[in-house]
């Protein structure tokens, strides 16, 4: 794997790495907390940037993959004690079955685009519905995990710290960045990246397109599934309307499309951006006694991108910074 | 009369402003081929002027509708004009998250500014309803639909008759011929967004008369529009009136065979199921 | 001439109405090029597009060697080794000349280093070479003409379908291109079947040419004999008094 920029970027990375290793023992609990999110929005735009950026399927409903992820492994601790790594492979085995059916039926029966896009949400809000009365797993009312207080944090357990959380997140984070740049060095990432241009053109040079968009998806939702998993044993609780909404789906998406849709850093720095800037926003909201400020600002941002800088924010520090094509 | 009657009838009218919410949106995508993903947003916006033309004007709802509808009407002119007249050509997904973007933008502000709480209006005729026979119609259901009925007919009197509405239609079947005849296409797509925010406005009028309103509802109105414009066509007129009273009844009737909570399960799954076997819908044609 | 590599044995294909190909015949030996000419409407695109699998024939049978590929899907016509251009170019834009290269590269194996070094092969072939890391959609009209050729050719075909590639070339180009295809043809034994209205191109590359019209073949033979032939004169200039 080439580092771009040569030896003075891989020192910045390098530095850029020890910082954020030793971070949660300089700050407090609510930045570690702000950090957390920041992570998992980093994470998530990842994964939903592999379908839409790589392979150009516009995926509204990806909430979907989250709460598959939340659901099954929270349910499988809670009702049968189900260590919770186990239950997360569970629960990114049912995403990805999910992705693998939602893609299936959508590509034989040739839906692409605007309609795919709005097929996404159909599954996402009926899966939602559904939980709502699956009792099961406590229906609307939700599903409590016990949180037991700890003298250390138990990784295994997933009982810990937001510190240990935060260390999980930047791990992942930083597979999944991995993961993306070797995949676009590799047959299937060109390959993706064709499909996106133009289908019936990369068929012709060989490509079976069902077969990779498939896999974009399989793979995107199981990754999603891994963050939904953690959710759920970081926030010790579930409800179908707050995991599976639309509204979730859109928080997803914000991030790479304000960073920028189809590089690598778009999605990190556009969840910077909106964690940091959004976490700004809510503190003034409360502080001006102004509800749904943040959301406010998140629609603002999608607005302005799209108007100015439709390639999103990162490109734009790219080229200002003059780091070259390289780094994408 | 077997007691499923009261509720296929109350559904039926429910549609009817269900099918002029979504003939907006219909009349949009149909013309201006925009996806309006604010479509939900603009109504609740319509249903926030209604209680404030209420409150502070003391006017009865159905007679806000059509002032609703000219404020919309010029709300929605201004933003394609102003706006999304520059992303006609631009690739789908960017088309899509300007709208996203606009539509988290109008459901913030309507939060900030109303707040969560829900709101409704109070008309005098609130609890009474007429009765035929064994069926029991609320006045307000009646009224709503019949404003609705109202509306659908005024528009395809404009659509059918003004020089205006032939002008749209012949945008919509051929733009680069409309363009030729001399037609300003852009002023035109201003002008239908208009149309279809002032039916939508009009819509939220009469939809207020039979929900409350919160901020949290526009998105599952948006949703709600494009499943109705599916399943009846995409561009379709006729198939977004004709679906949005098949949905008003299969809620109608699902209240009443299972939880009511269940309704909007039905309706997604006739929009996976539509998508899928036949994404022009029932009376739509291939887009 | 050798044996022949595509065979069309009785093909049809009607759109609703409209019978596009009508029993049409013809073979293309191994090693030859072949080319396809007729008014507009004739059919010629349609007949590509049969043979790459992006329409199944309702009728006839379309061989390559003794394989039916008839029918096929598009991906599946590119592994029995037919490459294809589109008569309206289609780069990758967001991808660099190098990177949509290696795309078609990549259908020999999945090993990047082997289909760098393939695609740059390639590329110098064609003249691309200075322009590798240039994105495609900076490219000129006839650098694109060429770049498609580049990454149909990076599939290693057996069989190469060129559609209309001389239009909007200016006459100097043309005849580069010509001589690139002649080159091709010679050292690497591709067989080429190629449509063309730029007339100059067609009789200066083709061993043998099939003539079409309203989705019939009417001739084929030499170019010579085809000039000369009085159905071809008359579908391209009209009955005369």
């Amino acid at each position: 794997m080439r580092i771009p920029g040569g030896g003075r970027t891989a020192l910045a990375l390098a530095l850029l790495a020890a910082a954020l290793l030793v971070l949660p023992f300089f700050v407090g609990n609510y930045v570690l907390s702000v950090l957390v999110v920041f992570l998992f929005a980093a994470y998530l735009g990842q994964c939903w940037n592999i379908m839409m950026g790589f392979a150009g399927l516009l995926s509204l409903g990806h909430a979907l993959y989250a709460g598959l992820g939340a659901y099954v492994s929270a349910a499988l601790y809670v009702r049968f004690g189900v260590p919770p790594w186990f239950g997360l492979i569970a629960g990114v085995a049912v995403a990805a079955v999910a992705g693998a059916g939602i893609a299936a039926l959508s590509f034989r029966f040739g839906v692409t685009g605007v309609y795919f896009a709005l097929l996404t949400i159909a599954f996402d809000e009926f899966t939602r519905i559904l939980f709502d009365h699956f009792d099961w797993v406590g229906g609307s009312a939700g599903l409590f995990l016990p949180v037991k207080t700890l003298t250390h944090s138990d990784v295994w357990q997933l009982r810990g710290s937001p510190a240990m959380f935060y260390y999980l997140l930047l791990a992942l984070s930083a597979a999944v960045l991995v993961l993306s740049r070797t995949l676009l060095d590799r047959r299937i990432g060109y390959y993706w990246l064709a499909i996106r241009e133009d289908q019936a053109a990369a068929q012709s040079l060989g490509i079976d397109v069902f077969r990779y968009k498939m896999a974009a998806v399989i793979l995107s939702a199981a990754l999603t599934a891994v963050a939904g998993a953690l959710q759920a044993f970081y926030d010790n609780n579930l409800y179908p309307d707050t995991i599976f909404t639309t509204a979730r789906s859109v928080e997803i998406i914000t991030g790479p499309v304000i960073g920028g849709v189809g590089t690598l850093f778009g999605p990190i720095v556009g969840a910077f951006v909106l964690t940091t800037l959004g976490e700004a926003m809510t503190v003034a909201g409360s502080y001006f006694g102004v509800p749904g400020l943040k959301q406010w600002f998140y629609g603002a941002a999608l607005v302005i991108i799209v108007l100015l800088q439709p390639s999103g924010l990162w490109p734009w520090i790219r080229r200002s910074l003059r780091l070259g094509e390289d780094a994408r | 009369m077997p007691a499923y009657v009261n509720f296929v009838v109350a559904g039926f009218l429910t549609g009817a402003v269900y099918g002029l919410m979504a003939l907006g949106l219909s009349v949009i995508f149909g013309v201006v081929r925009i996806v309006n993903f604010a479509h939900g947003e603009m109504m609740v916006l319509g249903m926030y002027g209604t209680i404030m033309l209420n409150q502070y004007l003391g006017l009865d709802p159905l007679l806000c509708a059509p002032l609703d509808a000219a404020v919309l009407f010029g709300l929605g002119f201004a933003l394609q004009r102003g706006l999304i007249n520059r992303y006609i050509m631009r690739p789908e997904h960017e088309q899509f998250i300007l709208m996203l973007g606009i539509a988290t933008l109008l459901t913030s502000s309507m939060l900030m500014g109303f707040g969560p709480d829900a709101r409704n209006v109070q008309p005098d005729y609130a609890l009474d309803s007429y009765e035929l026979g064994s069926l029991v119609l609320d006045k307000v259901r009646v009224f709503a639909a019949a404003g609705a009925f109202v509306s659908v007919g005024l528009l395809w009197g404009f659509f059918r008759f003004t020089r205006t509405g032939k002008a749209i239609r012949a945008c919509a079947d051929n733009q680069v011929g409309a363009q030729v005849v001399g037609l300003d296409v852009k002023r035109l797509y201003a002008v239908t967004f208009g149309i279809g925010a002032a039916c939508v406005g009009a819509a939220g009028t009469f939809m207020l008369l039979l929900v409350d309103v919160q901020p949290y509802l526009a998105g599952d109105y948006t949703l709600l529009s494009f499943i109705i414009v599916i399943i009846g066509g995409l561009g379709s007129m006729p198939g977004a009136l004709l679906g949005g009273l098949l949905i008003g009844v299969s809620e109608g009737l699902s209240a009443y065979l299972i939880t009511p909570s269940l309704k909007s399960l039905i309706s997604f799954g006739l929009l996976i199921v539509v998508l899928l076997i036949r994404p022009e819908g029932l009376l739509g044609r291939r887009a | 001439m050798s044996a022949p590599l595509l065979t069309l044995e009785r093909v049809s294909k009607r759109f609703r109405g409209l019978l596009a190909v009508d029993d049409v015949s013809f073979a293309v030996p191994e090693g030859g090029i072949v080319g396809l000419i007729g008014p507009n409407g004739a059919g010629k695109t349609t007949i590509f597009n049969l043979i790459a699998g992006v329409y199944r024939p309702d009728s006839g049978r379309i061989l390559l060697g003794a394989a039916e590929v008839g029918g096929m899907r598009p991906d599946a016509a590119c592994h029995a080794g037919i490459g294809r251009t589109f008569q309206l170019v289609r780069p990758f834009g967001a991808l660099s000349v190098l990177q949509n290269v290696m795309v078609g590269a990549f259908r020999s194996g999945a090993a990047p280093v082997a289909a760098e070094r393939a695609a740059r092969e390639v590329m110098e072939r064609l003249g691309l070479a200075e322009k590798a890391d240039a994105p495609a959609q900076s490219l000129t009209l006839p650098e694109r003409k060429r770049l498609e050729v580049a990454r149909a050719l990076a599939t290693a075909p057996r069989l190469l379908l060129l559609d209309e590639v001389m239009a909007g070339l200016r006459p100097v180009e043309i005849d580069a291109m010509v001589g690139t295809f002649t080159d091709l043809a010679r050292d690497m034994g591709l067989t080429i079947l190629l449509t063309e209205h730029v007339m100059r191109a067609v009789m200066a590359l083709s061993h043998h040419i099939i003539v079409l019209h309203h989705g019939q073949k009417i001739c084929e033979g030499t170019p010579a004999e085809v000039a000369r032939d009085a159905k071809v004169i008359e579908c391209y200039l009209g009955t005369g008094t």
